[in-house]
């Protein structure tokens, strides 16, 4: 809330993330800025989620648009992170919008799996609600002061956390009809 | 939306300025039981906190619930107390799904979602995928996206009138309300193929170019249609019986639709003027004239009348659309992207085999991470793509509007009758296909 500096028109949007190693970096909210194809995001330690939040509902970002995390469990790419942020295997990403400025703002934290629980941001944008239990059943990370984290789309019996990389998509093993049988009475696909 | 915020710090100065679910006045309505726990209570014949109270459920399987949303609810008489909207019961994987399908494969898989107005997710998944690829896509193409999600947002609007009126008991309006929406999905059908699951935007344009005739059909579509809106105001918007049933019910605020993160119609029933297409112009929504239709009191009878004007505004589009429509490309030129002309299939083996390369291995995708919002029916509808350099969405996300405008309905209901509910469940048009994806 206080680091509010001015980081005004010099950075060309269209310098890309290998170019931004200048001097200083890129500070909004007292967070780490880089850009992806053009979209501002800011990076946080995962202890400042919330207080960054807090900064941005209090300097007019009132809507949180979006919260859903990411596995990076098998990511092949290079992360584009910037310098001081050490990667961990689940990133939870959130979304804000301000209405005034029209502006919008991509905040990232990374959460590690030996310890998968962050901040809820329910009371400073309750309708993170849905989010998080969605994030919650999708990926196992738990919100720290969330009224009701249980699971939304899963049934409350369910076991394990769909959206993670080491989850088996699984399948029904397809059976062709007369597989045993090697006379060739017809390819294809029984039904 | 400045002045309810003054307005509001002035209200509750003493404490807890934290945060904005102070803002909420209806916070404790909201039902926090589990779903196991209620179906113990059915054993139990009780109740709620008191003996006063009884614990209901409505859906999975009512009529008016759209699909699978089942609502637990804490009845006083026939007044709702407080409530949880369950959802899930349509969840089939989408977002793990989309991570084993190629990015044109994609387009088939998030055409699913919203099953009323499919161009939407469609588009925002190809936005996000071209602002990856960064490509540029011709202005034909543009204009034809345009024009077709224009059309199908004034599809799901004219289901939603249905909709609504059959759940009030004008079931007339059902009955004119697919009528109409009918003559579009026809115009779908000719143009894309399918009535609904087009898979008709894709990355890098659509797939193919509009039907000859196609000015004709979509001037008698827009022709035909402001009469028959004309026709739905004398059957419903006049009515005392209509206005009775929905004016001062489900009442909303601003602060609260901003807090819930509500967008769409709700949001701007109650008096904020949010639209994507105006305030963050995607496509070319800044070459066209049309106007933000805006609610003042929040409640039912806004958002049906929102809805409505809104098919008027989508009318002026499509015409402009019409209008302005240019010749040339209907999708990239990028060789990367587009698989060639069928002509070059039979006359050159390169072409043959770089379209089998395309359709079978899919195109590489660079690596990073993006997210492309569009103004759908049911607001704002964004694609969170994270891509790692392969030719499959390394994690693919849509926030579907649905999904969270759910969020509203205990606060909305809450001190309401049970009738009412179904009127304020019917106005937030929540589709469970987007919802549960």
């Amino acid at each position: 809330m206080t680091t509010d500096e001015t980081q005004d028109t010099e950075d060309t949007e269209t310098d890309d993330t290998e170019t931004n190693d200048a001097p200083s970096p890129e500070m909004a909210f007292g967070c780490l800025v880089s850009y992806s194809r053009g979209q501002k995001v800011l990076h946080t330690p995962k202890d400042q989620w919330f207080s960054v939040a807090e900064a941005l509902l209090a300097d007019g970002y009132r809507m949180c648009i979006d919260l859903t995390a990411v596995d990076y469990l098998t990511y092949k790419g290079h992360r584009s992170l910037p310098e001081g942020i050490t990667p961990q295997r689940f990133e939870v990403v959130a979304i804000f919008a301000n209405f005034t400025t029209r502006d919008r703002l991509r905040v990232r934290t990374q959460v590690s799996v030996d310890e998968p629980t962050i901040d809820s941001l329910y009371v400073l944008y309750p309708g993170s609600d849905f989010m998080e239990r969605e994030v919650f059943d999708m990926f196992g990370l738990t919100f720290h002061r969330h009224p009701d984290l249980s699971r939304i789309l899963m049934p409350e019996s369910w076991e394990g956390h769909p959206l993670r990389k080491d989850y088996a998509i699984g399948s029904i093993p397809v059976q062709f009809k007369g597989t045993a049988t090697t006379n060739s009475t017809g390819g294809g696909g029984g039904s | 939306m400045t002045i309810t915020e003054s307005d509001q710090e002035n209200i509750d100065q003493p404490e807890k300025p934290v945060g904005q679910l102070h803002l909420l006045p209806h916070r404790d309505n909201v039902l926090r039981m589990s779903e196991v726990r209620m179906a113990e209570t059915a054993n139990e014949r009780i109740v709620g906190e008191t003996d006063q109270t009884m614990l209901m459920n409505m859906g999975p399987a009512h009529p008016s619930t759209h699909g699978v949303l089942r609502l637990m609810l804490e009845l006083d008489g026939e007044t709702v107390v407080r409530s949880k909207p369950i959802v899930g019961y349509l969840h089939t994987g989408m977002e793990k799904q989309a991570e084993a399908l190629t990015f044109l494969q994609g387009g088939t898989n998030v055409t699913r979602m919203d099953y009323i107005s499919p161009l939407f997710t469609e588009l925002a998944f190809s936005l996000a995928v071209e602002e990856l690829l960064e490509i540029e896509v011709p202005d034909r193409a543009i204009w034809i996206r345009m024009l077709m999600t224009e059309l199908n947002r004034i599809a799901s609007h004219l289901l939603f009138m249905a909709t609504n009126g059959m759940d009030l008991g004008a079931v007339s309006m059902m009955l004119y309300g697919w009528r109409e929406r009918e003559q579009i999905l026809r115009f779908f059908e000719e143009t894309t193929g399918l009535r609904m699951n087009h898979n008709y935007i894709r990355p890098g344009g659509v797939a193919a170019d509009l039907p000859d005739g196609w000015q004709e059909d979509v001037l008698a579509l827009t022709a035909m249609l402001p009469a028959r809106l004309d026709e739905y105001d004398i059957l419903m918007t006049g009515q005392p019986i209509w206005r009775d049933r929905l004016q001062g019910v489900g009442l909303f605020t601003a602060d609260e639709a901003i807090a819930l993160s509500t967008t769409g119609p709700i949001l701007r029933s109650t008096g904020v003027a949010r639209d994507l297409r105006r305030d963050e112009p995607y496509l070319n929504y800044d070459q066209v004239d049309f106007d933000v239709v805006v609610g003042t009191f929040g409640d039912c009878f806004d958002r049906y009348a929102i809805r409505l004007n809104e098919i008027r505004e989508s009318i002026r589009i499509v015409n402009q659309c019409v209008e302005k429509m240019p010749k040339g490309d209907w999708r990239a030129i990028d060789a990367k992207v587009t698989p060639p002309p069928r002509v070059r299939i039979d006359e050159s083996m390169e072409a043959l085999i770089h379209h089998f390369k395309i359709f079978t291995e899919g195109f590489k995708v660079p690596e990073g991470e993006v997210y492309a919002a569009v103004e759908s029916p049911r607001g704002e509808l964004g694609c969170y793509i994270v891509s790692d350099g392969g030719s499959k969405p390394y994690r693919m996300h849509v926030r579907g509007p649905s999904f969270i405008n759910i969020q509203t309905l205990p606060h909305m209901m809450a001190g309401g009758l049970l009738a009412d509910g179904v009127a304020i469940l019917s106005s937030a048009d929540p589709i469970m296909g987007e919802s549960d994806r």
